[in-house]
């Protein structure tokens, strides 16, 4: 552990043209000191500020000179005061110098580690850049930074320079810039320095890389184009998510005497057969079983381990394709990067070569890796060529992972060209969002904000600030998402504001037909079935309910009753599990009109009864029951006749109530004169 | 709901739980209604192998390939398989030619089994003997084979209620006018009944799908009676779309997709502006597919077991109780936080999808992925939302994507939103037009790789114009002219579905299952490809590599290599010194150092770890005492 420890000195601007970020390097450098405390405890950092009217540092006592730079703490390890010291750095009143601040941190270095710690030492410079540097007392400010850099690469020291620089109308020299800016630059040719230009706060928060993980080759050995051909590659990961620190789980049992409790909690698993729930299977007698439809297969782990796919461990070349074949939404994992064998000249020309014939032709090259000996599966990937422009970088490869034919879902969407035009923008809508897209441009003049490489997590960086205050008062509510880090989740105030008048041209465009659509959508969001959403599942659920009513109701009818025959009726024969339904149904009704015919008093229930048999008649047609109506209606006339219940036939006649004709259902018997006359043919008989 | 309260704790271990996992609750149940008239065996479609291939083993191969792909990934569907126009007849309505295809040990309508899909692979043999052809609609019966084949079809589908379960009927057939050869009175008379018969059939909430196989010659005309059937009008009859497949391939690739029930999984809020946001849904059309969970089984009696969790305190012994709270030693202090205190520390975003601007496409680089992306796709008929969507479409496919911030309750993260063209082949849609939603990393996620390795006063070599030119040539000559990413099946999957197929059929003999991700050892033989790669190995590595790299190889040990060189050397030198087997007789091991414990060790290539006992131990069994 304390082999891999690393010295950092923190080398920081306070002078006056700093004070407007200020804010947001005490909470960038408080973070990387807080990471430090979780995840490397014995890393040693020490802290310099320039540009203040004091001075106090070694080199000043011991050579003089070096004015204006305070070593506000000596190199030590991280602890919580060396948190609240960033959180309270001092602001400056002169402008100070950053290559006597440099020297003096790289002297803080050299005398606490001499040698030793190679490769574990850094600088982190951070300032604006826009003060002058004073003139060296012998020869050129470039060659003092050549001497400084050459003592940086001999103790095996790294610096990390971040310029900031918010507004462009600082008020200074621009060749003062110039002249620093090229200074910089000189550090980085000579020496192990990489120099970030950042240009607004919440990119500084982003800028200086808070927690060092020392990178492992997930893959070294031959990139096999061939048999034959082969170019030495290793192989990195290029983005890794940098996971919500893993809390563990308290445990309060421990007595509040016991210093030296641990107070976390053991999961314990408990493997219990199903038959005797008091009765534990021991590991011995368990094996692992794998669903395969209904069935659930057990496989020993020694079957598994003789029938399961046993790639070798390479990396091969399955061809090159156009890098139009490769869609960029099917890049599936996370990143790795190829790089050349580093010290293999040969090898590192070759991967240029291949990296920059791609480049040149719109190419890229599909390849297939294991890479270790035992890994259960093969990854069939697309290497795309990263061409450096950086003098010293070599060229390289970005690997991402491509999806297999399972991992493939081929939904069919509707095509928005075939959609009828109504559901087409209109050119004035088309022209506002053309408007829109131009005007929230994020990258202008090649000025990107918001670049991933150096936006920070607001997530991780609000849960260390709560972790701060936390410790310092443990009932702390959680702090509100600052202001510097509210620009990557909303869009820039500022820039809408600019461009009001653009965005009300886009809102009046869209507005207009937004209110009657929106509630439109918004009931069909009801209407929509579960589909496993949790925010849709209260309004889902309720109409849930309701279609369970409704379909019980329509369930539950197996016979007519008083109260609305007709309902129940249609429900019978709209009944579809089963046959029986419909003749039930039919012969239900027919009892019914009976017995509400004759039970009459004065023809009160004639209406009713009229109402039953048009449904009857229109159920019967779709049912293609023509002869049961036609029947029954005959027979019912005829039982009128008979009972001495004419004033009901003459109620059928007013109402036009007809025989189904042949017209209406192909298979009666009766013509549509014989159907029409029914009624009229019967009347005078009845008079009769 | 029920909130599990390990929810939040799982957070790091599987990120964006729902992304990968799809609910069992809107389970499906299908049932694949084939015809298996005459005309679907004489009608046929070229294969790629020249052989010529029947309607009905393009429908019958589809749909052994969707079961397979069902029992892998929604094995909670039930499915029924089952034919019309058929000799015989078996089904529980005793219809006459509808005969449902089924294996023992379960139901007509059920999850699929290892043996339906076993059996059903080999059902073109036995078809013509067991199940045999017939056209069902005749003139002069009234056998109605369709009409049948619904009943049936929804008698099935009886089971379960609708609210749980998407029911579907997917309907294969290539007769465009069933009741063709009747005429008059019983023809009006069939299809009437017929299309009552379907109309019930989807008021129940049973949806009928029609995959109509075609020749391209020979148009599946929908508006002589499937219109009726589907009820599709106007617009929606246009894009209904007959299968229209030359070749028997691109009519297996258009079946195939659509036989899938496309899922979302999740509506969301696109905030355009403050006034201005739409409903999109979002669906997951990339995900890796895994082998599935482990059941933990009693290896005795091949049941199931029961997984109990307790907590219990590290300090103490004792069992907690409840849901703990959680805390991250900082200052040599604990610093408690309740799941409240951290879902708000998540809670960095107003609204779920939040538009921030618009970037050109060059500043989405390669590096710029961490997961797979989700489709966005404006959510149905709501003429706002595509309106926009088209707005910015086309202008986002010109140079653009937009970034948005996603605010998911895990996982809140930056977005890139592309558009995506609609792009067609012959076998249908490739890719939907829409939005493809990329997450992208944040600065802590990126690591400076590239300049780990630098020289800092040497330039890095670079290749010259002529290695250059030689790397175009040898790209031109492997040129993949055809790729597409999904042509590779994953081979561990497929071994070890095929593992799992055998021992749930108790098969003695394990398949074999061919690994497609190998390079193509043929095509690299070709002469023209073994000149360009020579002659590209010989312009960046110069003559005679092979020797050299091989002296390179063994020059160039590392400094700790030649160190574990060195102790290896010396160990085998020391513990030539000692007498082991005479100490160890003797019982004198104990005696020595541990280091001189190592030598030994060391020089037999043994582990060294380990107490001194350990050591000895190892010692005395490696000589066998």
């Amino acid at each position: 552990m304390a082999r891999n420890k690393e010295g950092l000195v923190l080398v920081l601007d306070v002078g006056p043209t700093m004070h407007a970020v200020l804010p947001e390097v005490e909470k960038v450098c408080s973070m990387l000191v807080q990471k430090k405390m979780i995840f490397s405890k014995n890393d040693e950092v020490g802290l310099v500020v320039f540009g203040t009217k004091d001075t106090n540092n070694e080199l000043t006592n011991e050579v003089g000179g070096y004015e204006h730079v305070m070593v506000l703490r000596n190199i030590k390890v991280v602890d919580g005061n060396l948190v609240e010291a960033l959180q309270q750095l001092p602001r400056g009143s002169i402008h100070g110098d950053f290559i006597d601040a440099v020297v003096v941190g790289m002297d803080m270095l050299i005398k606490k580690y001499g040698q030793t710690n190679k490769g574990k030492k850094r600088l982190c410079l951070l300032t604006n850049a826009a003060s002058p540097t004073k003139d060296p007392y012998d020869g050129t400010k470039e060659d003092q930074v050549n001497t400084i850099a050459e003592q940086m690469r001999a103790h095996g020291m790294k610096m990390d320079c971040i310029v900031v620089r918010v507004t462009q109308d600082l008020d200074v020299d621009k060749k003062i810039l110039e002249e620093n800016d090229y200074l910089l630059n000189a550090f980085s040719y000579k020496s192990s320095t990489k120099t970030v230009h950042v240009d607004s706060p919440t990119s500084l928060l982003g800028a200086l890389r808070t927690r060092n993980i020392s990178p492992v080759t997930i893959y070294r050995g031959d990139f096999e184009m061939s048999s034959k051909m082969k170019i030495k590659v290793w192989v990195y990961k290029k983005t890794s998510e940098e996971k919500f620190p893993t809390l563990k789980k308290y445990s309060d049992k421990a007595p509040p005497t016991d210093n030296f409790a641990t107070h976390e909690i053991k999961v314990d698993y408990e493997y219990k057969s199903i038959e005797d729930p008091n009765k534990s299977v021991p590991p011995e007698q368990r094996i692992k079983g794998y669903r395969y439809g209904p069935q659930v297969v057990p496989i020993s782990s020694a079957e598994l381990e003789a029938f399961k796919f046993k790639p070798e461990k390479s990396v091969k070349l399955l061809g090159f394709t156009d890098d139009s074949n490769i869609m960029r939404h099917y890049y599936m994992r996370d990143v790795n990067i190829f790089i050349a064998e580093p010290g293999n000249t040969k090898a590192i020309v070759a991967v240029s070569a291949l990296a920059r014939a791609l480049k040149e032709m719109n190419k890229v090259a599909i390849v297939r890796c294991v890479w270790r000996q035992g890994q259960g599966n093969a990854v069939v990937g697309v290497l795309t060529p990263n061409v450096s422009d950086k003098h010293h970088i070599p060229d390289s490869f970005y690997f991402n992972v491509l999806p297999f034919a399972e991992d493939i879902r081929e939904f069919q969407f509707p095509s928005f060209s075939n959609l009828p035009s109504s559901m087409q923008p209109n050119e004035q809508q088309q022209e506002a969002a053309d408007k829109l897209v131009q005007m929230l441009d994020l990258a202008p003049t090649g000025k990107e904000v918001l670049r991933p490489d150096l936006t920070p997590n607001p997530v991780l960086e609000r849960f260390y600030h709560c972790l701060e205050v936390k410790s310092k008062q443990q009932d702390a509510a959680v702090p509100p998402l600052d202001e510097t880090l509210r620009k990557i989740t909303e869009p820039d105030p500022e820039l809408i504001s600019q461009n009001k008048a653009v965005i009300d041209e886009f809102h009046r465009c869209f507005e207009l037909k937004e209110n009657p659509k929106l509630k439109k959508s918004s009931r069909r969001l009801l209407k929509e079935k579960p589909t496993g959403s949790n925010e849709e599942g209260l309004g889902s659920g309720a109409v849930q309910a309701i279609d369970a009513i409704e379909y019980t109701s329509r369930v539950k009818v197996e016979k007519i009753g008083d109260l609305d025959p007709v309902q129940d009726f249609e429900a019978m024969m709209s009944r579809r599990d089963g046959t029986e339904w419909v003749n039930k149904a039919i012969q239900d009704m027919k009892n019914k009109i009976f017995d509400m015919v004759e039970n009459s008093f004065e023809g009160d229930t004639y209406h009713k009864a009229l109402e039953c048999l048009v449904a009857l008649r229109k159920g019967c047609i779709l049912e293609q029951e023509p002869k049961q109506f036609n029947d029954f209606l005959h027979h019912l006339v005829k039982f009128c006749q008979e009972k001495d219940l004419k004033s009901f036939g003459e109620y059928l006649a007013s109402h036009e109530i007809t025989l189904i004709s042949k017209k209406e259902a192909p298979d009666s018997e009766i013509s549509e004169e014989d159907a029409k006359s029914f009624i009229v043919k019967r009347e005078p008989k009845a008079e009769n | 709901m029920d909130i599990d309260p390990d929810d939040v704790f799982r957070d790091d271990e599987d990120p964006e739980n729902e992304l990968f996992q799809e609910r069992d609750s809107t389970k499906e149940m299908l049932v694949y209604l084939v015809d298996a008239s005459p005309k679907m065996f004489s009608t046929t479609c070229p294969s790629e192998d020249q052989k010529d291939v029947t309607h009905f083993q393009v429908a019958v191969s589809c749909i052994a390939q969707s079961l397979r792909t069902q029992i892998i990934n929604r094995s909670y569907d039930e499915v029924a398989i089952c034919f019309f126009n058929t000799r015989e007849r078996k089904n529980l309505q005793d219809s006459n030619n509808v005969y449902v295809f089924n294996v023992p040990e379960r139901e007509e309508l059920d999850r699929p089994t290892a043996r339906l899909i076993k059996e059903f692979d080999s059902i073109e043999e036995s078809f013509s003997k067991e199940i045999g052809s017939k056209y069902g609609i005749l003139p002069g019966s009234r056998d109605n084979s369709l009409y049948n084949a619904l009943w049936v079809a929804q008698a099935l589908l009886r089971k379960g209620s609708a609210k749980t379960a998407e029911k579907r009927i997917l309907l294969f057939t290539n007769e465009d006018d069933p009741f063709g050869n009747i005429k008059g009175m019983t023809k009006m008379d069939m299809t009437r009944t017929t299309l009552q018969r379907a109309k019930d059939a989807q008021d129940l909430g049973i949806s009928i799908e029609l995959l109509p196989l075609t020749r391209p010659d020979d148009e599946f005309n929908m508006s002589l009676f499937y219109a009726d059937l589907l009820g599709l009008e106007g617009t929606n009859l246009t894009q209904f779309k007959a299968l229209v497949g030359e070749r028997f391939e691109d009519m297996k690739d258009q079946l195939r997709k659509r036989m899938f029930r496309k899922r979302k999984i999740r509506r969301l809020k696109f905030i355009i502006t403050d006034a201005i946001s739409i409903e999109v849904n979002t669906y997951a059309l990339v995900r890796p597919t895994n082998p599935g969970t482990i059941t933990w089984l009693d290896s005795v009696t091949n049941l199931p077991l029961k997984t109990d969790r307790s907590f219990i305190c590290a300090d103490t012994g004792a069992l907690v109780q409840g849901t703990p709270k959680l805390f991250q030693t900082y200052k040599n202090e604990s610093i408690m936080f309740s799941t409240d205190e951290l879902s708000e520390i998540k809670r960095v975003s107003t609204g779920p999808l939040r538009l921030l601007g618009f970037k050109p496409l060059s500043c989405l680089k390669d590096y710029h992925n961490l997961k797979p992306s989700t489709f966005v796709f404006p959510s149905d008929e709501c003429t706002l939302c595509s309106n926009f969507i088209f707005c910015i479409h086309f202008n986002l496919l010109a140079v653009f994507f937009a970034v948005a911030f996603y605010g998911s309750s895990t996982h809140p993260q930056l977005v890139a939103l592309v558009a995506q063209e609609e792009i067609m082949s012959t076998s249908g849609q490739v890719e939907p037009p829409g939005m493809h939603m990329i997450y992208l990393p944040y600065s802590d996620d990126v690591r400076p790789v590239e300049e780990l390795h630098t020289d800092t006063n040497a330039m890095a070599p670079r290749a010259t114009d002529d290695q250059i030119k030689s790397a175009s040539a040898l790209v031109r000559r492997v040129d993949l002219k055809s790729f597409s990413v999904c042509q590779f099946a994953n081979p561990a999957l497929q071994r070890h579905y095929a593992v799992l197929q055998a021992l749930a059929l108790d098969e003695d003999e394990m398949p074999d299952v061919q690994d497609e991700t190998l390079p193509d050892e043929e095509g690299m033989a070709r002469p023209g490809v073994v000149k360009a790669l020579e002659e590209f190995k010989l312009s960046v590595y110069g003559e005679n590599y092979d020797e050299e790299s091989d002296s390179i190889a063994s020059g160039k040990t590392s400094d700790a290599s030649k160190k574990r060189k060195a102790i290896a050397d010396k160990a085998t030198e020391e513990s030539a010194k000692v007498d082991w087997s005479d100490l160890a007789d003797k019982g004198e091991l104990k005696e020595l150092t541990v280091p001189k414990l190592k030598y030994y060790l060391t020089a037999n290539g043994l582990s060294v770890s380990g107490k001194k006992e350990d050591l000895i131990n190892r010692i005395l069994t490696h000589l066998g005492k």
